[in-house]
């Protein structure tokens, strides 16, 4: 396979995956926003959730001020937005054209209509009313693009580019929603009880769609603890770092079997998916759970840049 | 201007028979229904990707090519005569070139004049003495035809550099059968469903000769935003071969390597879709980015095959053009079976004179212009028009030729107010290799405005299916 086509692969699965993950960070933010507060001020989940999605500063750099109407709309549909969902589609599409014959037609359909409709709607169209319609739109054509992938793709070096990529973003976002609430989810926060509600947990799992696996797992009410543990160290929740690096790594060693060679990134994944195996929520506190985080996002970035090395990644 | 001949009409008698089925179904629909079908094809094209980009356009959002449901129908033997005729001038030009390339016994014998081919921008000296696979330079040549009556075709053009537009062919069939199956049970359509096999094994042909590991053959593109894009990655997927751009490639012992996940893979064809200028920027164009530095060396040492070859453009040079029967008879030997269109060449002086006297009943074109671009139709130009032209002409007589403006033929076309006659042409794809090879078909291409003779796709003609009937 080129290495300009492994890479527009791996990132074809990226930018569709940042899309969706997009679409549920908007969902809780305007969720939030919605609640009814005394007093306090609910652009701080707004702040939050540009966080959340690495865009704080490209938002104040075009935004002086905080409202839901200029989130949302730089959250969907500005192009100078590095990971607005129009940025994403048309990244994605733009991958997949250059492609085509990588693609199945059922993969290439379902992006190419994702595009043509998502090109349709205007930011005028966002009403409140309609917004929740979009965004579940917006899943679905994710869900779909993907489950073409899985139902009809070969299982070659095109299947494994993309479940590479899939899973480097998934753990990125889930690590990310983690560090931005880290805060809230630190044992001593339950002990104080402070100002951190239900609501806040909820959040949290809501993000990644996980507020009901949660109860059915746990079969308790939310705990910050418990939450964190979820999301990182859980191997059956499917957005829980653990899972994304069971997911990554298995592909990463089809990889290496197909091609016969193993190189540095999959030593890095590797060394990432034994800290998962082998430590627990109880290490990650004492250590610090910010700085565990920023340790797995350095780490998940390195092998991203280390695969692109690897397979002469091209464009 | 008399009435243009018609393919199912004739000059209004009755209807010819190669459409007395189609004729006969089209009396039974209804403008309305055929305008849902066609909006049902544009849907279909769109989701596929069937779409191209215009130069120069400010709109760079991707456009269809209008596409006409009416089909246009050729008999066996109007077919027939077409074949030997393509197949006649495919190997005339490519011996011409192959003499230009090598001895130039045409000017030695003075039937075409020297400055003609040493002056001229689409003869490539870096392509003399080379010796490419099999002596061809134009493995695929589409041809221009088009015809004014019965038994009245003329060559307009001949595509020996890069034709495009062999994708549209293809899918306009498959469109076609998808929503007029019924159609095709009641006609005997000859397929054309193997062009890209047999693209592939004329390519596989040139393979060159030292190669003993199972050959990699690739198209390379200038990318994603070419107009033509579509039709590259369609064709590479058609035939199951890499589909590549100029980063992808580099010159590595001796060989042409592709960047792939697994390290450098030697490519041993190359079929280009990027004009010559931009092939090697150690030899042509400096500051080309989508062709491969050390390129043109490795093809001169015979160790990768271009397709087609640098240098082929001399062929379908339009200065060149009204020599072509001179050519056809001096290589092969007899006259031409397809007619050219006679062409007055502004160099000449008396040519020049003629012209600006008849500017007004003239098509008048750019030497070196394609795509229906810097063109001018003198029966339906402007007096300011016709006025900058002819002070173009005065200025740069050596730029253009001249042709009568011919009566293209028409064929029905459902427009806006229901279905009425267009101009049209034909370009059908013939393929040299081991041998010569033509699927019957080719891509027919109508001007969508009333009266207009310009076809081109950039300046808004759409196509139809094109039938060859079996006997």
């Amino acid at each position: 396979m080129l290495g300009r086509t492994a890479n527009d692969i791996y990132w074809l699965a990226r930018y569709v995956e940042r899309a969706e993950n997009m679409a549920r960070l908007i969902e809780v933010g305007y969720r939030i926003a919605l609640l009814p507060r005394e007093g306090e001020d609910y652009t701080e989940e707004w702040r939050s959730t540009l966080a959340s999605a690495g865009c704080a500063d490209a938002y104040f750099a075009r935004h002086e001020t905080l409202n839901t109407r200029d989130v949302i709309n730089f959250l969907l549909f500005d192009c100078e937005n590095p990971s607005s969902i129009q940025t994403c589609l048309s990244k994605a599409r733009r991958s997949g054209r250059a492609q085509r014959i990588a693609l199945t037609r059922d993969m290439w359909e379902a992006l190419n209509d994702a595009w043509i409709e998502f090109s349709g709607i205007r930011p005028v169209d966002v009403t409140a009313n309609e917004l929740p319609r979009i965004l579940d739109w917006i899943r679905s054509r994710s869900a779909l693009y993907r489950g073409a992938m899985l139902n009809t793709i070969l299982r070659n070096d095109t299947y494994y580019f993309s479940q590479i990529g899939t899973f480097l973003e998934r753990a990125d976002n889930t690590a990310r929603i983690l560090d931005v609430k880290y805060y809230v989810l630190l044992p001593e926060v339950e002990m104080i009880g402070s100002g951190v509600d239900n609501v806040q947990w909820g959040a949290i799992l809501r993000s990644v769609s996980a507020h009901r696996s949660y109860r059915w797992v746990y079969r308790q009410s939310f705990n910050p603890w418990r939450i964190a543990q979820y999301l990182i160290f859980h191997r059956a929740m499917p957005r829980s770092l653990r899972a994304c690096y069971d997911e990554a790594m298995s592909s990463l060693d089809g990889l290496a079997q197909l091609c016969g060679e193993r190189h540095a990134c999959h030593e890095t994944a590797m060394e990432t998916k034994r800290i998962l195996v082998e430590s627990d929520i109880d290490n990650v506190f004492q250590s610090g759970l910010h700085e565990f985080l920023l340790d797995f996002i350095g780490r998940n970035n390195r092998a991203g840049r280390e695969i692109a090395e690897a397979y002469h990644f091209v464009g | 201007m008399r009435a243009a001949f018609d393919e199912m009409n004739g000059l209004g008698g009755e209807v010819r028979s190669p459409y007395l089925d189609v004729a006969e179904w089209l009396g039974t629909q209804k403008v309305d229904d055929l305008k849902r079908k066609v909006i049902e094809a544009e849907t279909l094209f769109r989701r596929t990707g069937i779409t191209f980009a215009v130069y120069d356009s400010q709109d760079s959002s991707e456009r269809l090519i209008p596409f006409d449901i009416i089909p246009r129908i050729i008999s066996a033997s109007e077919w027939r005569r077409l074949s030997i005729g393509i197949e006649q001038r495919v190997r005339a030009l490519n011996a011409f070139m192959y003499d230009l390339y090598h001895r130039q016994e045409i000017i030695k014998a003075g039937r075409i004049p020297e400055e003609l081919i040493i002056n001229n921008s689409a003869f490539v000296p870096e392509m003399i003495g080379a010796k490419p696979p099999r002596g061809i330079y134009s493995h695929i040549v589409g041809v221009d035809i088009v015809r004014t009556g019965e038994n009245d075709f003329f060559v307009l053009e001949d595509n020996t550099r890069t034709p495009s537009g062999v994708s549209y062919m293809l899918e306009n069939r498959e469109t076609m059968m998808h929503m007029f199956p019924d159609l095709f049970a009641r006609n005997r359509v000859s397929p054309i469903e193997d062009y890209p096999e047999n693209l592939l094994k004329t390519l596989e042909s040139v393979v060159p000769t030292d190669v003993d590991e199972e050959p990699t053959i690739a198209l390379l593109t200038p990318g994603i935003y070419n107009s033509a894009y579509f039709e590259h990655s369609f064709l590479a997927d058609q035939m199951g071969v890499e589909l590549v751009e100029g980063q992808d490639l580099f010159v590595l012992d001796g060989a042409l390597q592709m960047k792939t996940t697994l390290g450098p893979k030697r490519v041993h064809v190359l079929y280009r879709r990027i004009d010559d200028e931009f092939l090697d920027p150690l030899v042509f164009r400096p500051d080309s980015v989508l062709g491969v530095p050390g390129l043109f060396d490795l093809y001169r040492a015979g160790r990768v095959a271009i397709v087609n070859a640098p240098g082929a453009g001399i062929a379908d040079d339009k200065a060149i053009y009204s020599y072509i029967p001179e050519i056809i008879q001096f290589y092969t030997g007899r006259a031409p079976i397809l007619k050219n269109v006679p062409t007055y060449n502004c160099r000449k002086a008396d040519d020049l004179a003629y012209v600006l006297d008849n500017i007004s009943e003239l098509v008048v074109k750019e030497v070196h212009g394609s795509g229906g671009y810097g063109m001018l139709v003198g029966p339906t130009a402007s007096k300011e028009e016709l006025e900058g032209f002819r002070k173009k002409l005065e200025a740069n007589p050596d730029n253009y030729i001249a042709q009568p403006t011919l009566a293209l033929s028409t064929c029905p076309t459902l427009v806006n107010a229901g279905v009425a006659p267009r101009h049209l042409d034909l370009r059908p794809f013939a393929l040299f290799g081991d041998r010569f090879r033509l699927v019957p078909g080719g891509l027919t291409r109508v001007a969508l405005k009333e009266g207009s003779l310009v076809v081109n796709s950039s300046q808004g003609g759409g196509t139809k299916d094109t039938w060859v009937l079996q006997d």
